[in-house]
Order: C-alpha cells, then sequence, then structure tokens
C-alpha cells in the first residue's frame, strides 16, 4: 500500500469517527428543540453529551488538519472553494460550543431560551454544512488546473450540496435519539424512541442517495459489498430501536455510518476533489498528496497517536456510562453578587 | 482594499481576539491545578473553594478559545489557500499534531474534570486536570513550532519551488521557536496572575468595606465573618488572600521569566530577521543606541521624515549582541539587501492579481513595530511592578480600603493581555512583507511574499462577509463573556459552590443522589 492511500484511508476514519461521534452530539443540539418539551429536560439532553462534546468535535479539527498535513493541494482547494458555506459552518461551532457552556450560567428564562436556539441552529448548520462539503468532496467543484474555484461564491450550490447537507442532518438526528434512548431514562427515552422509529426510514433517506450517487458514478463492483453491509446494519439498527433495544439499535447505526462512509471513500478513489471543469484537473490521492518523508513522519504520529485517543476517549463513555433523567437534573443555581446586604441569602432560593 | 487586505485584517482580528483566551488558559489552568493538587494533599477547605472558583473562571473562558480556535485552522485553507499549498509539507504536520496529540488530551480530559467532581476517585480527578493542562501547554508548544517555521524556515529542501520537510527534527527543534515557546508560557502565566490578583483584591476590598474583615492600630488584619452572606466566612480571606498572595509572587515570577526570554528571542531575532528588529526602533541608520522616543511621521515609513528626541547610548548594541559598541543595521542599510536577495518587485503572475509586479516595500509598517514592541515592553514591565506593589501593599494581611486602588487592581488584569496582544501584533505586523520570512543562513528561494499567500480564487466580497460575519459574532460573545466573568466574579465562591447557598445533602441523601452529581450544565 501507497502512503497517499494509507492516508487516503486514514482521512476517511477520521471523517467516519467524526460522523459516528459528533454525530450524535449534533443531533442531540437539534434535538434540543425537537424533543425536549421543558427546561429539565433539556438540561438532560445537554448532560448527555456534556462531558464528551467537546472531545468529539477534535475529530473535527483532527480530520482538517490531517488534510492540510497529508493533502495540502486538497485542503486548499476544497476549504478555499467553499468558503462561504464553510464560514456559516463555523458560525454554527461556536454558538453551539459556547451555548453549551454559558446556557446553564444564568438561571432566566430568555438567557437558557436563546442558548437554546444556538445550540439547535448551530447544531443544524454546522452538520448540513459539514455534510454538503463532504458531498461536494466527492462529487466534484468547478477547479482550474491551479486548483481555485472558478466562478462566483455559490458555485457550490447544487444538488449533491443539498442532498449532503440533509444526508449529514438526517443522520446526526437519528443517531442523537438513539444516544438519547441509551442515555437516558423516562418519558424523554420513551419519546426519543418514537422519533427515531418513526422518522429514521425518511431521515436516513438522503444518505442513501448520497452513497448511490457515488456508487453509480465511481463505484468500483466491490464497493457494493459495503452498501449492502450498511442497509443490512441500518435495517437491523431499525428494528431494534423498535424493539428498545437501544445498544443494539446504536451498534448498527455505528455500523451504517462506517460502512457507508467506507464505501464512499472506496468508490471514489484515488480522487479525493474531481474538477466539474476538466477530468485532467482532478485531484487525487496521489497529486494532492505531501511528500513521502512527511507522510512516513505522520504516519508514525497517527500510529502512536489515534490507538491513544480511542483508550483514553472510550474510557470517558465507560466512567459516564449510567442513564440520567429529570430526577437528576438539580435546581438551576442562581448567581448573586456578594455584597455586605445580605442580598445574596434573598436571591439565592430557586 | 483588496482581497489580500481584507484577509488581512480578517486573520489579525481573529487571532488577537482567540489570543485573549489563550493566554488565560494557559496561564490559569496550572495554578489552578496546583490549588487541587493542594487541596488533595492538605484536606484544607480554602484550597478547594480556590480550585472551584479559579476552575469556573477557567471554563467561561476556555470555551471561547475552543471556539474561536476552529477559525484559525479552517482560515488557512479558506483565505490563504496558496500558502496552504506552498507550505503545507512542512506546516500542516504540527498543526495536525496539536489536534490530535495535544488538543484530543485537553479537551477529553477537561470533559472528565467538569464532570467527574465526586464521581471520580479523588486522586484520578486531579489526575485528569494535570492531564488538560498539560494538553493545553503542549498545545501551545506544536502552534509555536508551526509558527516558528513561518519566522524562520528550518528542516527543508527546496523541491519543485516548494518547501518539503526533510528534518522533522529540525523543525520541532528550531530555535526560533525553543526561545518563543518559554516566552509565550511566561506571558501566558502573567495574565492568569493578574486575573488572581486584581479579582482577590476586589473580593479583599469587598470584605473590608462590607465591614467583614477590619485591621488593628499597626494595620494588622482582624478576620470576621458575615454569616448572613452565603459564603462570607473565615475561609473566604482565606481563599482571597492566598490567591492574591500566590498570584503576586508569580506575577513577580513571570515577570521576570518574560524579560529574559524575551531578550534571548530579540536577540535571536536581530540574526534572523534584521528588518523586522531594525523597525521596532525606527532605526533608519545603522548605531547601537535604543530609541525611547522617536518622532516624526513613522507612518511615512521614510526615513527621511523620522526623528529619534531621546536615546541611550550603546544599549540597543547590548540587546542584540550583548556589548555595548556592535553596531545594528539600520533600515537604510538593511532595504538594498533585501532587494538584491528577494527582488524589487512581486512576480509578473496573474495570480497576483493586480498586485502582480508591484514594488516590495521591505520596511514594515513602523508605527506598528516602533510602538507595538515599546507596548509589549512596557505593559509588561508596569504589569511586573504591579505584582511587586501587591506584595507589598497586602503584607499585613489584607488590602487597603481605598476604591481606587481596588479599580486599579481590576484595571491591571488587561496590562499583560495587552502585553501579549502588542507582542504578537509586533512580531507578525514584524515579518511583513513576508508571511514565510526569509531564513538568512538557510536555503535560498524558501519564502514567501504575503500578497502571493491569498487564495486566488475567492472573491474580496466573500471574505469581507466573513470579516464582517466573524467580528459581529466575536463582538457580541465578547460582551457576553466580560459580562458572565463579571457576574460571577462578583459573585464570590458561591458562584462556582451552589452547596455554600443551598441546604448541604445529608450523608443519605448524597448516597441516594449518587448517579446526580456534577451535572455541569
Amino acid at each position: 500500500m501507497s502512503l497517499p492511500m494509507l492516508w487516503f484511508i486514514l482521512i476517511a476514519v477520521l471523517w467516519t469517527g467524526y460522523l459516528f461521534l459528533e454525530g450524535f452530539d449534533l443531533g442531540v443540539g437539534m434535538l434540543m428543540k425537537l424533543l425536549a418539551r421543558d427546561e429539565k429536560e433539556r438540561r438532560v439532553l445537554l448532560n448527555t453529551i456534556g462531558p464528551v462534546w467537546d472531545g468529539n468535535e477534535v475529530w473535527l479539527l483532527t480530520a482538517g488538519g490531517a488534510t492540510f498535513a497529508a493533502f495540502p493541494l486538497w485542503y486548499a482547494a476544497l476549504f478555499s472553494a467553499l468558503y462561504v458555506p464553510l464560514t456559516l459552518v463555523l458560525v454554527g461551532l461556536i454558538f453551539r460550543a459556547v451555548s453549551i457552556e454559558y446556557r446553564g450560567k444564568v438561571a432566566s428564562e430568555r438567557w437558557t431560551n436563546a442558548w437554546t436556539w444556538a445550540m439547535a441552529l448551530g447544531s443544524f448548520l454546522a452538520a448540513f454544512g459539514i455534510g454538503a462539503g463532504l458531498a461536494l468532496t466527492t462529487t466534484g467543484l468547478p477547479l482550474d488546473e491551479h486548483g481555485d474555484r472558478v466562478g462566483s461564491w455559490h458555485t457550490f450550490l447544487n444538488v449533491y450540496a443539498v442532498i449532503g447537507g440533509l444526508a449529514v442532518v438526517g443522520f446526526c438526528l437519528v443517531h442523537g435519539a438513539a444516544f438519547v434512548m441509551m442515555k437516558t431514562d423516562g418519558e424523554i427515552r420513551r419519546r426519543a424512541r418514537d422519533f427515531a422509529v418513526r422518522l429514521m426510514p425518511v431521515l436516513l433517506l438522503p444518505i442513501v442517495a448520497w452513497v448511490l450517487i457515488v456508487q453509480v458514478d465511481n463505484g468500483k463492483w466491490w464497493t457494493w459489498l459495503p452498501i449492502l453491509g450498511a442497509v443490512a446494519a441500518v435495517a437491523f439498527a431499525w428494528i431494534s430501536l423498535k424493539a428498545g433495544e437501544e445498544k443494539r439499535g446504536f451498534l448498527g447505526l455505528a455500523v451504517f455510518i462506517v460502512l457507508g462512509v467506507a464505501a464512499i471513500f472506496a468508490s471514489v478513489y484515488p480522487t479525493v476533489l474531481p474538477s466539474t471543469l476538466n477530468g485532467a484537473w482532478d485531484l487525487t490521492a496521489q497529486n494532492a498528496s505531501s511528500s513521502p518523508y512527511t507522510l512516513k513522519v505522520m504516519t508514525f504520529v497517527a500510529a502512536f497517536g489515534v490507538p491513544l485517543v480511542l483508550a483514553y476517549q472510550g474510557w470517558t463513555y465507560w466512567v459516564f456510562r449510567k442513564r440520567i433523567s429529570t430526577a437528576n437534573i438539580p435546581d438551576a443555581h442562581t448567581i448573586v453578587a456578594q455584597v455586605g446586604d445580605g442580598r445574596y441569602a434573598d436571591g439565592a432560593a430557586d | 482594499m483588496d482581497a489580500l487586505d481584507i484577509a488581512r485584517w480578517q486573520f489579525g482580528i481573529t487571532t488577537v481576539y482567540h489570543f485573549f483566551m489563550v493566554p488565560l488558559t494557559l496561564g490559569l489552568g496550572p495554578l489552578v491545578a496546583i490549588f487541587q493538587t493542594l487541596w488533595y494533599r492538605t484536606g484544607e477547605e480554602h484550597w478547594l473553594r480556590m480550585t472551584k472558583f479559579w476552575g469556573k473562571i477557567y471554563l467561561i473562558n476556555f470555551i471561547m478559545g475552543v471556539a474561536t480556535g476552529i477559525v484559525q485552522e479552517f482560515q488557512f485553507g479558506m483565505a490563504w489557500s496558496d500558502y496552504s499549498r506552498f507550505v503545507g509539507d512542512v506546516f500542516g504536520a504540527p498543526l495536525a499534531m496539536e489536534a490530535l496529540l495535544a488538543f484530543f488530551i485537553e479537551s477529553t480530559f477537561l470533559g472528565l474534570w467538569i464532570f467527574g467532581w465526586d464521581r471520580l476517585p479523588k486522586k484520578l480527578h486531579l489526575g485528569v486536570l494535570w492531564a488538560a493542562v498539560i494538553g493545553s501547554i503542549l498545545s501551545a508548544y506544536f502552534i509555536i513550532v508551526a509558527n516558528s517555521w513561518m519566522q524562520h524556515p528550518v528542516g527543508i529542501e527546496l523541491v519543485n519551488g516548494r518547501p518539503r520537510m526533510n528534518d522533522a527534527w529540525a523543525v520541532f527543534t528550531n530555535n526560533t521557536a525553543l526561545v518563543a515557546y518559554p516566552h509565550v508560557l511566561a506571558g501566558s502565566l502573567a495574565v492568569g496572575t493578574a486575573l488572581l490578583v486584581g479579582i482577590a483584591w476586589y473580593h479583599l476590598w469587598r470584605r473590608r468595606v462590607d465591614g467583614v474583615d477590619s485591621v488593628d492600630a499597626e494595620g494588622r488584619v482582624i478576620v470576621g465573618d458575615h454569616p448572613e452572606v452565603p459564603g462570607r466566612d473565615r475561609v473566604d480571606y482565606s481563599v482571597w488572600m492566598k490567591s492574591l498572595r500566590i498570584g503576586a509572587v508569580v506575577a513577580i515570577v513571570a515577570g521576570i521569566a518574560v524579560a529574559i526570554t524575551g531578550d534571548q528571542q530579540a536577540k535571536l531575532m536581530f540574526q534572523q530577521q534584521p528588518m523586522k528588529m531594525a523597525s521596532a526602533e525606527a532605526a533608519c541608520e545603522n548605531g547601537g543606541a535604543l530609541s525611547i522616543l522617536t518622532i516624526g511621521n513613522l507612518r511615512s515609513n521614510s526615513c527621511d521624515d523620522v526623528t529619534t528626541l531621546i536615546q541611550i547610548p550603546g544599549l540597543l548594541s547590548f540587546l542584540a549582541h550583548g556589548d555595548f559598541d556592535t553596531d545594528v543595521q539600520g533600515v537604510a542599510d538593511l532595504v538594498p539587501i533585501y532587494q538584491e536577495r528577494y527582488g524589487t518587485n512581486l512576480p509578473d503572475d496573474p495570480r497576483l492579481g493586480a498586485r502582480a509586479g508591484q514594488e516590495i516595500s521591505y520596511v514594515p509598517l513602523m508605527p506598528v513595530t516602533y510602538w507595538g514592541f515599546r507596548a509589549m515592553i512596557g505593559f509588561g514591565i508596569i504589569s511586573m511592578f504591579g505584582g511587586i506593589l501587591a506584595w507589598w501593599l497586602t503584607r499585613k494581611g489584607t488590602v487597603p480600603t481605598a476604591t481606587w486602588l481596588m479599580r486599579l487592581g481590576v484595571a491591571a488584569i488587561l496590562l499583560p493581555f495587552l502585553a501579549n496582544v502588542a507582542g504578537w501584533i509586533f512580531t507578525e505586523m514584524g515579518r511583513q512583507p513576508f508571511v514565510v520570512a526569509p531564513n538568512p543562513t538557510g536555503i535560498d528561494g524558501v519564502f514567501m511574499f504575503t500578497a502571493a499567500a491569498v487564495s486566488p480564487g475567492v472573491s474580496a466580497g466573500e471574505i469581507l462577509f466573513s470579516l464582517v460575519t466573524l467580528t459581529l459574532v466575536y463582538g457580541a460573545l465578547a460582551v457576553v463573556e466580560i459580562g458572565l466573568l463579571t457576574k460571577y466574579t462578583r459573585a464570590g465562591v458561591p458562584s462556582a459552590m451552589p452547596e455554600l447557598v443551598h441546604h448541604q445533602p445529608t450523608p443519605e441523601e448524597r448516597k441516594k443522589a449518587d448517579d446526580v452529581l456534577a451535572f455541569a450544565y
């Protein structure tokens, strides 16, 4: 196996890790508006991802950084061509991150409500934008021979971008609901199950469409195999969730996303970003990659780093393995200035 | 303004903003970890309260650093695609390693710390905080390595006009990075300690004007308590007094470390980027005197328009070379050297747009470098003396009741922030017109003009859109963050410890609620 091929696989692994992990916490972010009915339920949802979301988001930074290091021409072409949508992704991610930390810091309805919207919309924007970007790197952008975009800012807006955006949003919602089923108890758990079972076939349609489009355009005969596997996994997930077997359902979704992403990346290989203007200008794993020396150095780093990350992140999930419910959520804590007239004591009761 | 100018403003604004959060994270993190270690060792309540309170402030700030950090990584590809293509083989590696080897540790273990109170065994809970703090310190190293490569490219060969890494060890032990890294860490510690001193000063002052603490005839503190105000007990006094004293001492140490490392860095920079240092001095002619005040039209960037009014003979030579009589090269001398080595005009490449073939100005914007250099040093020195003053004024156990002194103490929190920002603006603007500065003793041809780095396919309008959007978002969030920090600061320790306000759960309740604890959000 050549080094660029190895790194192509590693990038695919990083994106899979990202979609699998941040998939559910982006989903939970959106579900805070769709699924929760009162403040305590919203806090239950937020606390299911509270300890882990930041670690999950680093998968995105790592995927971006690794693309920069291993395939600088791919990174440069893709990120600059998608300038406006990525700006919106950044805004979404910023609001989402800040919302998680700041939402509970002031006990007022206006404050928490504003941050819930920031969380839900930020999660949606990030999921949609990342999905659109990933779809476009498989279906192509109007690039010239240098990898620079030809045409104006909105050339990215096409049917593939919309399918990709909806694909990731849909997957995140289903995955998020399955995660909520697994991590919570009580009314919210039941509602998450209804949501997942009822809407899964619709919400996962776009991602299936994306996989099939890529397969029909570029697939090899053997890339049908992961697709068949993914379909079997998703059917298994649906049946399991319906039966209330949450862990099995979640596992099914995990296998689904692993095989789905594998099918997409395997189909397009060796192309990493096609030019829609001229096939000779396609960026491929070979012509977009860093030098063998750099790839070798990065291979050692990844061989050491990735298993380590998996080990301690896995441990985190084990530490926070217990279910939570509204009964576990303590009352909000009012923050009042500590001054001599005893105002604190008055304002403290909730 | 064209795409290049807008992209530079955007990089400047987003980076300076990001670097308000970063040094506080780097500086406060180790202090919180030390407080928790002391609590673990001694079991004394004030260390626990210090951990909780300063930990809360740390987290309110940390998240903003996370949120704005993603913008930094994406921006290289989005707005600076030709830069990314040129440097990717070398520069991408430390960025990827930062994410994989450092930021993962920082984020994962911080999540464990936030939610791990009372859930993880005490020793392990302390361990995860240390892991997160070490992760952040490690992360700074990778970023400094990346930045230092732009200041002083090493470990490379030139293949097809692009630098290729051939010696990773050289990149990661770049002498520019090895002197910049401790300088940045010491500067960050100055930021963290100024916050400790300023906020602790406020609370000790509050306790005095509220009549909680008083002083005897010799000015020694008499500690009191106000049971009707939650958290205003005797332990609370220890929290603030210890924070202030530790903050002041570490601020002094950090100040000295900043000066020493800054001096080493300057000496290196005189060799590596002589033009940056000459323009920091607005030094037109060769000489050895350090300018205290240079007037005239620095903005014109022309040597005919500036006059040095006050100077200290020999000091510049000392800063650059360690003796008092070796001359330092001035701008007038350096320009022809640069022109001969790196050309007089930008290449006539259509990818440079309207800037193709333009004449290159090798002199960085002198008002920025001259005043940036002085602001960095000036604010740094004042801040360190603030630490000495705070230490002296509190020697009898508390602060004076003077309101203006308290306000000064709180305002002084800003000083090391400003010094940090000025330092970065100086060092990055002083590198212009290069984005990758040439290494005078390195390989010819490994340098890049900033004008050639911007994304050729991205329009000025797009970059303006993101500049306006990000600036508005950042501005709004700055208001929110400062508002929250103020609120939590005024509320004191109970802001981070609801248990001081609400009723204390009995051991049985605690047992029943075993799964409940530490839901932070």
